[in-house]
């Protein structure tokens, strides 16, 4: 379905732009059809930037994605691509405008996507997409977005989406702002969507959340790949250090954490080190030009200690 | 110690009051840390801002605080001067953005000080020492807040709110907007900070209840302006008795739950206008027990030592 390849995205720092910095760093990963793939990992790890990338709103300083085996900048009507690709973002509050009623939102994709249509039908198929997400119609229609909740709100972007007929949804911390009675109905819709053949990039910083929804898990650390794989592999049989950290991180109601120092912030990572470097407590001087190794079927991790 | 006797805060809309907090007693002991939980719009927040910075648009309806025995004038925004900062100090939800940018952060924390008519030298000691208890060099008292990342201005912040040895503090959504990796070194730390007693009682406010199952030694859950449950930590997570704490944590996602194992379910609909709430009980409509006899207010049932809940509903485990 979608395809990543050597993906870089550099912005230029320092006096006179001279310095480059890496927010993307070569990333490669693929999502097949009918597939969830979560994009885990920190703030300033590049997950949102790749969503970005993909979804056309930035451009890639090298490296390629391909949509269906196409390259996605050759593809010259970006409306096109639009209908095939989308994406729904963190704050569902100001995705709306809060001066017009829910229906215009869908409305707007009749106007844009489907302009033969006429409204008996576009009300159907609206109606149809609606109770899709698990929402009542009646009970939508009409309202104002203050008069709905996030997740209710967030569910219906997804619905805007699924009214295009997208093949490929960008999901980016869609849920990060939802309480935690919505947010589960959230997660359960794409994953309803996904087993009707839809295909999901979810991107998050929280492991519990990736874990229950993804197929296939992708573990970043300032822009690259550190782990990455079949999601039941990648947190059961995990083998990266970073990976680790945060797996202990995770607060759950099972079990207590431990006492550990944790780094936070930790030496200077030399040129053509791991970028985990600076926080690893297994780092040493053999930690250069780190690849990615298959250690299992499925299973690829980024340490030259594994 | 603080004691809370049946507070209540509104805020004034042109339609009229809405009940964000109603009629909420509960107590902290000295060297408690009390996790605060709720959804959003239940109250949690208001609560904790209420008790140390009340002002207009919110106001006192009722009730009395006692910290240390000792009534706080807390309707009385001028009197709470003599408190804030010395006696309860709060950690707001976006404290990261609430030092000053145009100032260095040791000049910042001098300004402070002398707004209060504190030397800063009679407390350097203080604040070096508690410098290296949240892992930050000397050296960020020469940087300007920008030059920080968001989990070392939230150590930042939470070293300049405990300066003065508070006997409260009230941490309000601190780690939301951080890493796992500094969310857990985060909870730590104020944990430390507690049981080294610079703070005496501690309020965790937050949404997240496995946050809360890691640092807390008793959970209060409140529900639309109301107090749903509250119970050490133990009896609350592994006895929930409200249906909405059950609920809360059937809906919690973990590492080791997939959907094809087990699919979780939210609660359905949403929590009630606070404007004109319902009568009787407040989750009535998304519960699943609910009966006739919760259309009257809920009463208060002692399910164990510590343990209570505000449901028709419960049985007192006696």
């Amino acid at each position: 379905m979608l395809e990543v390849k050597n993906l870089t995205k550099a912005y230029s720092v320092g006096p006179f732009g001279r310095e480059k910095f890496y927010a993307v760093d070569n990333v490669t990963f693929e999502v097949g059809d009918n597939e969830i793939v979560s994009l885990i990992g920190e703030s300033g790890s590049g997950k949102t930037t790749i969503g970005k990338m993909i979804l056309r709103l930035t451009k890639p300083s090298s490296g390629k994605i391909f949509f269906n085996e196409l390259d996605i900048t050759t593809i010259k009507d970006i409306k096109e691509y639009y209908r095939h690709v989308q994406g729904v973002f963190q704050d569902p509050f100001s995705s709306y405008n809060p001066i017009f009623k829910i229906d215009r939102v869908f409305e707007m994709v009749r106007e844009e996507f489907y302009p033969d249509k006429n409204q008996q039908s576009w009300r159907q198929e609206v109606a149809r997409a609606i109770e899709d997400i698990g929402l009542n119609p009646p009970e939508i229609l009409g309202k104002f977005p203050h008069q709905l909740s996030g997740g209710q709100l967030q569910r219906l972007l997804i619905a805007r989406a699924l009214l295009i007929k997208t093949k490929f949804l960008v999901a980016d911390e869609i849920i990060s702002m939802l309480d935690a009675s919505t947010r589960i109905d959230v997660l359960n819709v794409l994953i309803k969507l996904k087993e009707k053949g839809l295909s999901v990039l979810f991107i998050t910083h929280d492991l519990s959340l990736g874990y229950y929804t993804s197929d296939k898990t992708v573990i970043l650390y300032r822009g690259s790949i550190m782990e990455y794989g079949d999601t039941v592999k990648v947190f059961k049989n995990t083998q990266h250090p970073y990976t680790k950290m945060l797996l202990t991180s995770v607060p759950t109601v099972q079990q207590k954490w431990e006492k550990s120092n944790i780094s936070l912030h930790g030496r200077e990572t030399p040129k053509g080190y791991c970028k985990f470097y600076d926080r690893c407590p297994f780092g040493d001087e053999k930690c250069k030009n780190v690849e990615l190794v298959e250690v299992e079927e499925n299973h690829k991790v980024a340490c030259i200690k594994v | 110690m603080l004691e809370v006797k049946n507070l209540k805060l509104y805020y004034k809309t042109l339609k009229g009051y809405v009940k964000a907090v109603d009629d909420v007693s509960f107590t902290v002991e000295d060297g408690e840390l009390l996790g605060l939980a709720g959804e959003s719009g239940c109250g949690k927040s208001t609560l904790g801002n209420g008790i140390v910075l009340l002002k207009p648009p919110m106001y006192y309806m009722g009730g009395e605080v006692y910290l240390d025995k000792q009534k706080l004038p807390i309707e009385d925004y001028e009197k709470m001067r003599n408190f804030r900062f010395t006696k309860v100090s709060i950690i707001p939800q976006y404290a990261m953005d609430a030092l000053n940018p145009t100032r260095k952060i040791g000049k910042y924390i001098q300004e402070v000080l002398l707004s209060k008519g504190i030397e800063p030298e009679s407390v350097i000691n203080d604040l070096m020492e508690r410098l290296t208890m949240v892992n930050l060099p000397e050296r960020v008292l020469n940087m300007y807040p920008i030059e920080l990342s968001g989990g070392m201005k939230q150590r930042m912040v939470m070293v300049i709110s405990t300066l003065l040895n508070p006997s409260l503090l009230i941490a309000d959504e601190i780690t939301s907007a951080l890493d796992v990796s500094s969310q857990k070194a985060v909870c730590l730390m104020i944990k430390d900070f507690k049981d080294a007693g610079i703070v005496k009682s501690l309020i965790f406010v937050t949404h997240d209840l496995s946050v809360l199952y890691q640092i807390a030694d008793r959970i209060m859950i409140m529900y639309a302006g109301k107090i749903a449950e509250i119970g050490t930590t133990k009896q609350l997570i592994e006895n929930p008795v409200h249906p909405y704490t059950r609920m809360l944590l059937n809906s919690l996602p973990e590492v080791g739950i997939r959907y094809t194992e087990r699919l979780l379910k939210g609660i359905p609909g949403q929590p009630p206008q606070l404007l004109n709430p319902p009568t009787g009980c407040r989750f009535k409509d998304r519960c699943p027990f609910r009966g006739s006899e919760c259309d009257e207010e809920p009463p208060l049932v002692k399910v164990e030592e510590h343990h209570v809940a505000y449901c028709w509903k419960v049985k007192a485990n006696a």
